[in-house]
C-alpha cells in the first residue's frame, strides 16, 4: 500500500514537474518521459493509479457537494449543469470525466501531452464532451478564460513556485468563484510514507527532489489563499480505508486533506506573504 | 444506452423501476413481451414477500396497489414428522408487523408495469428478441440481438433467470448442488381456517409448506425425491388430498387439491462471481437457492436494492457506472449474504431430508433449543424477514 501511496505522490510529482517546465521553464524532459511511460495507464483501476482512483470518489462528493449549490442544478444526476470548471492537472481525465456527466462545462489543462491524448481517446469513448488543453494555468490567463470554478487535486504539493501558481488559479476565477485544492499534508506521517517510497522513488526522479519539503500543511495553504483574497473554509481529511478501498472525509488532517476556498468579489492580486517562501524553491 | 437489463421478469421490472425513480434510464431486452406474459394469466406462481422487500416495493409505490391482495403471515409453525417438538415464531414478539406477505406474480408484475408506464420516459423495452452474442469492450458492452440489433451499453445487468443466457456468454461459471429433489406447487382449499399462519413441516422425502392465502386457502410447496414427487403429482385429486392429509395431520381438517398442480426440480446454483467487467447478475442469475427457507425472491430483492444503491450513488458523483470499482461494492455487500443463505439453506436440506437417528435428536434438540432461547430465536426470525445487517436504503424504507 506505501509502494502505491507513493506512486500517487510520484505521478502527480512527474505531473507537475513537467507543469514547473512550463511556469519556469526549467525543462526536465526525463520526468515527463517517465511519466509518459505510464500514462496509459490512467484509466486502469488497477494498476500504477489505483489508489488515485479510490480517491475519485470522495473528490467527487465533495465538489458535487460544494458546487451543486452554486449552479441550476436541474436533477440529483446533473449536480454540476450550467458550471463552467476547469481541472487544472488533469491528467488522465480522471476528475473531468464525471465532473463532465454531472453536467460541468469542463476545461482540462496539463503539460504533459501523453496524459492528455489519453484524456482525450477515453472521453471520445465515453461520449463526454470535454475542453482538454496541454497548458499551464498561465496559458489560459493569457488568453481572458474565467472559470466558476477551479479544481486543483492532488497537484499544488509538486509546484515549485506555489504563489504564482495559486495566483494564476485565483486569476482564472470569476469573482466569487470557488477553488478546491487537495492535496498531501507536511507531517511525521507523511514523512514516513516519502522515507519508505524514496527508493522507489529514486528510480524515477532524478535525485536530490525532496518532495516532502515541497508539501503544504492546510494552516500553510489557508494563509495563502487568504493573503490573495480568499474566503477559506476549515479543512477537511481523507482516510483511507484499506479493505473498502475508499477514501472518507474526515477531520484527521495527516495525510490527505482538501481546502474549499471563495473568490472574494472585489478581488485584488497580491504577492503572498509567506514567512518560508524559500522552501517553494528548494526543489528546483 | 446506459444501462440495459436483460430479462423483464419480477427483478428485471423491479429494478428498472428502481432506476427510473431515481432518474435513470434503462433499456430492458426479453425474448417475451412481459405485457403479453401477464395477458396469458398462465403464472399461477405465488412468492413471498418479506418485511423489508415489502418496504421496497412501498418506497416504488407498488405495495400500495397489491396490499389488498397480499396475504399476510402473522405466524410460522415448525414442526418435525415423528416429533412433538415444534418451533413457533410469532410476530408479536419482534415487532407490530406481519411476518411476511404472499402475493400473486402476477398481481406484483401487473403493478410493476403500471409504475413502469408512469416513468415511461426513463424505461424502453426491446421484447421479443434473445441475446445471441455480447462482447465486453473497455468503454461499453455491445450485446447483439436476435436479427442482428447491437446495442451498445456501459453497464449490462442480466436478470434472465436460472438458466441465464448472459451468464453463459460472459463465461462466468457457476456451480450447482443437486438435491435429485423435486418441488411440488398447487393450491388447496381446507376446511378449517389458518389463521394467517404458515405451516413447514419437515418429513424425511423433503420438507413441506403450506402458506396462507385467503381465508381457507394455501398455497402448498411440497418437496419429495424425484421418483416420488414425480408419483404424488400425478395422483388424482382425491388420492393427492389423503396422500397430503396423511403427511399433515388433521390440523386443517378437510383438504381439497384445487391445482393447477406443477412439478419443479430443486436444486441450488450459485454464480461464482456477481459481476464481470461491465456486467453485474441479479436474481436467479447470480443465485437460485430451493425454496426451503421460501427466500428465493426476498434475496434477489436485496440484490436489486443494493445494486439500484450502488448504480444511483456513482451516477450522482458521475462516476463510470459500469467500472470494477463501482460494480466491486454490489459483489462484497451480496457475496456474504448469498453465500450464507446458500449455506443454509444446503445444511437445512441435508439435516432435515435424512432419517439418520442422532441427527433426527440433533434436529429435536436444535428445534426445542431454538423455541427456548429468545436472542436466537429473535435473529432467525429477523433474518427471515430480511432486516438484520447494514441495509441498503430501499430496504429501510427509504427512497435513493
Amino acid at each position: 500500500m506505501l509502494r502505491s501511496l507513493f506512486r500517487l505522490i510520484t505521478k502527480a510529482q512527474s505531473n507537475q514537474a513537467s507543469l514547473n517546465t512550463t511556469v519556469h521553464n526549467t525543462s526536465d524532459i526525463d520526468v515527463i518521459n517517465n511519466f509518459a511511460k505510464i500514462a496509459e495507464q490512467w484509466w486502469n483501476p488497477e494498476k500504477e493509479h489505483w489508489l488515485l482512483h479510490c480517491l475519485v470518489p470522495v473528490r467527487m462528493q465533495l465538489i458535487r457537494d460544494c458546487l451543486a449549490p452554486v449552479g441550476k442544478n436541474t436533477s440529483k444526476i446533473q449536480a454540476l449543469a450550467g458550471l463552467k470548471v476547469l481541472d487544472v492537472g488533469c491528467g488522465g481525465g480522471l476528475l473531468s470525466e464525471p465532473m463532465a456527466r454531472l453536467g460541468a462545462k469542463v476545461t482540462g489543462i496539463d503539460p504533459d501531452s501523453a496524459g492528455i491524448s489519453v484524456a482525450i481517446d477515453h472521453a471520445l469513448n465515453m461520449g463526454l464532451n470535454i475542453d482538454y488543453q496541454i497548458a499551464a494555468p498561465e496559458n489560459l490567463v493569457e488568453k481572458d478564460q474565467y472559470f466558476d470554478a477551479v479544481i486543483a487535486s492532488e497537484v499544488i504539493e509538486h509546484v515549485s513556485a506555489k504563489s504564482l501558481f495559486l495566483n494564476a488559479l485565483a486569476s482564472l476565477l470569476k469573482p466569487g468563484g470557488i477553488i478546491i485544492i487537495t492535496t498531501i499534508n507536511r507531517t511525521f506521517r507523511s514523512y514516513i510514507q516519502a522515507i519508505v517510497g524514496a527508493e522507489y522513488i529514486l528510480r524515477w526522479i532524478p535525485p536530490g527532489t525532496h518532495r516532502w519539503n515541497n508539501f503544504l500543511t492546510p494552516s500553510e495553504l489557508t494563509a495563502m489563499l487568504k493573503t490573495i483574497s480568499f474566503d477559506v473554509n476549515p479543512a477537511l481529511g481523507f482516510i483511507f480505508k484499506p479493505i473498502e478501498k475508499t477514501f472518507t472525509i474526515s477531520t484527521n488532517l495527516q495525510m490527505n486533506y482538501a481546502l474549499i476556498a471563495r473568490k472574494k468579489i472585489n478581488h485584488e492580486l497580491k504577492e503572498p506573504k509567506i514567512n518560508s517562501r524559500e522552501r517553494f524553491f528548494l526543489t528546483t | 444506452m446506459d444501462i440495459t437489463i436483460v430479462g423483464a421478469g419480477l427483478s428485471g421490472l423491479t429494478l428498472a423501476l428502481a432506476l427510473a425513480k431515481a432518474g435513470l434510464p434503462s433499456l430492458l431486452v426479453d425474448k417475451i413481451n412481459p405485457y403479453e406474459a401477464l395477458a396469458s394469466k398462465n403464472d399461477i406462481r405465488t412468492t413471498a414477500i418479506s418485511l423489508s422487500s415489502r418496504r421496497l416495493f412501498t418506497v416504488l409505490d407498488v405495495w400500495q396497489k397489491i396490499a389488498d391482495s397480499a396475504y399476510p403471515i402473522y405466524d410460522i409453525l415448525v414442526s418435525e414428522a415423528g416429533s412433538s417438538s415444534t418451533l413457533h415464531y410469532d410476530y408479536r414478539t419482534i415487532g407490530s408487523e406481519p411476518m411476511g406477505h404472499i402475493v400473486n406474480n402476477s398481481t406484483l408484475k401487473e403493478s410493476l408495469l403500471t409504475q413502469l408506464e408512469n416513468h415511461s420516459s426513463f424505461v424502453s423495452f426491446v421484447d421479443n428478441r434473445s441475446v445471441i452474442a455480447l462482447e465486453i469492450k473497455k468503454e461499453q458492452v455491445l450485446l447483439t440481438l436476435e436479427g442482428g440489433k447491437v446495442i451498445a451499453s456501459k453497464l449490462v445487468i442480466a436478470a434472465d433467470g436460472r438458466n441465464s443466457r448472459v451468464r453463459t456468454l460472459a463465461e462466468i461459471r457457476y456451480t450447482t448442488l443437486d438435491y435429485h429433489q423435486s418441488a411440488i406447487v398447487d393450491t388447496i382449499q381446507h376446511s378449517k381456517r389458518h389463521h394467517n399462519v404458515a405451516y413447514e413441516r419437515f418429513l424425511p422425502g423433503g420438507p413441506l409448506a403450506l402458506l396462507p392465502l385467503q381465508e381457507n386457502h394455501s398455497a402448498m410447496v411440497w418437496s419429495e425425491r424425484n421418483a416420488v414427487a414425480e408419483k404424488i403429482a400425478n395422483l388424482d385429486d382425491e388420492f393427492f388430498s389423503l396422500a397430503l392429509k396423511e403427511r399433515l395431520g388433521d390440523s386443517r381438517g378437510i383438504l381439497k387439491s384445487i391445482g393447477p398442480r406443477a412439478v419443479y426440480p430443486l436444486a441450488i446454483t450459485i454464480a461464482q462471481s456477481g459481476i464481470s467487467k461491465r456486467l453485474a447478475l441479479i436474481g436467479d442469475s447470480f443465485h437460485c437457492l430451493h425454496p426451503i427457507a421460501g427466500q428465493g425472491f426476498n434475496i434477489s430483492v436485496r440484490d436489486i436494492a443494493v445494486i439500484a444503491e450502488v448504480i444511483v450513488d456513482a451516477a450522482r458523483l458521475g462516476l463510470d457506472i459500469g467500472s470494477i470499482p463501482v460494480l466491486e461494492k454490489y459483489q462484497r455487500n451480496r457475496r456474504i449474504d448469498i453465500m450464507s443463505m446458500g449455506a443454509a439453506t444446503d445444511l437445512l436440506t441435508r439435516l432435515f431430508s435424512n432419517d439418520f437417528i442422532p441427527l433426527k435428536r440433533i434436529r429435536c434438540f436444535g428445534l426445542s433449543a431454538m423455541n427456548h432461547i429468545k436472542p436466537l430465536k429473535n435473529i432467525t426470525m429477523l433474518h427471515a424477514m430480511g432486516i438484520i445487517s447494514t441495509l441498503p436504503r430501499l430496504l429501510n424504507g427509504k427512497e435513493l
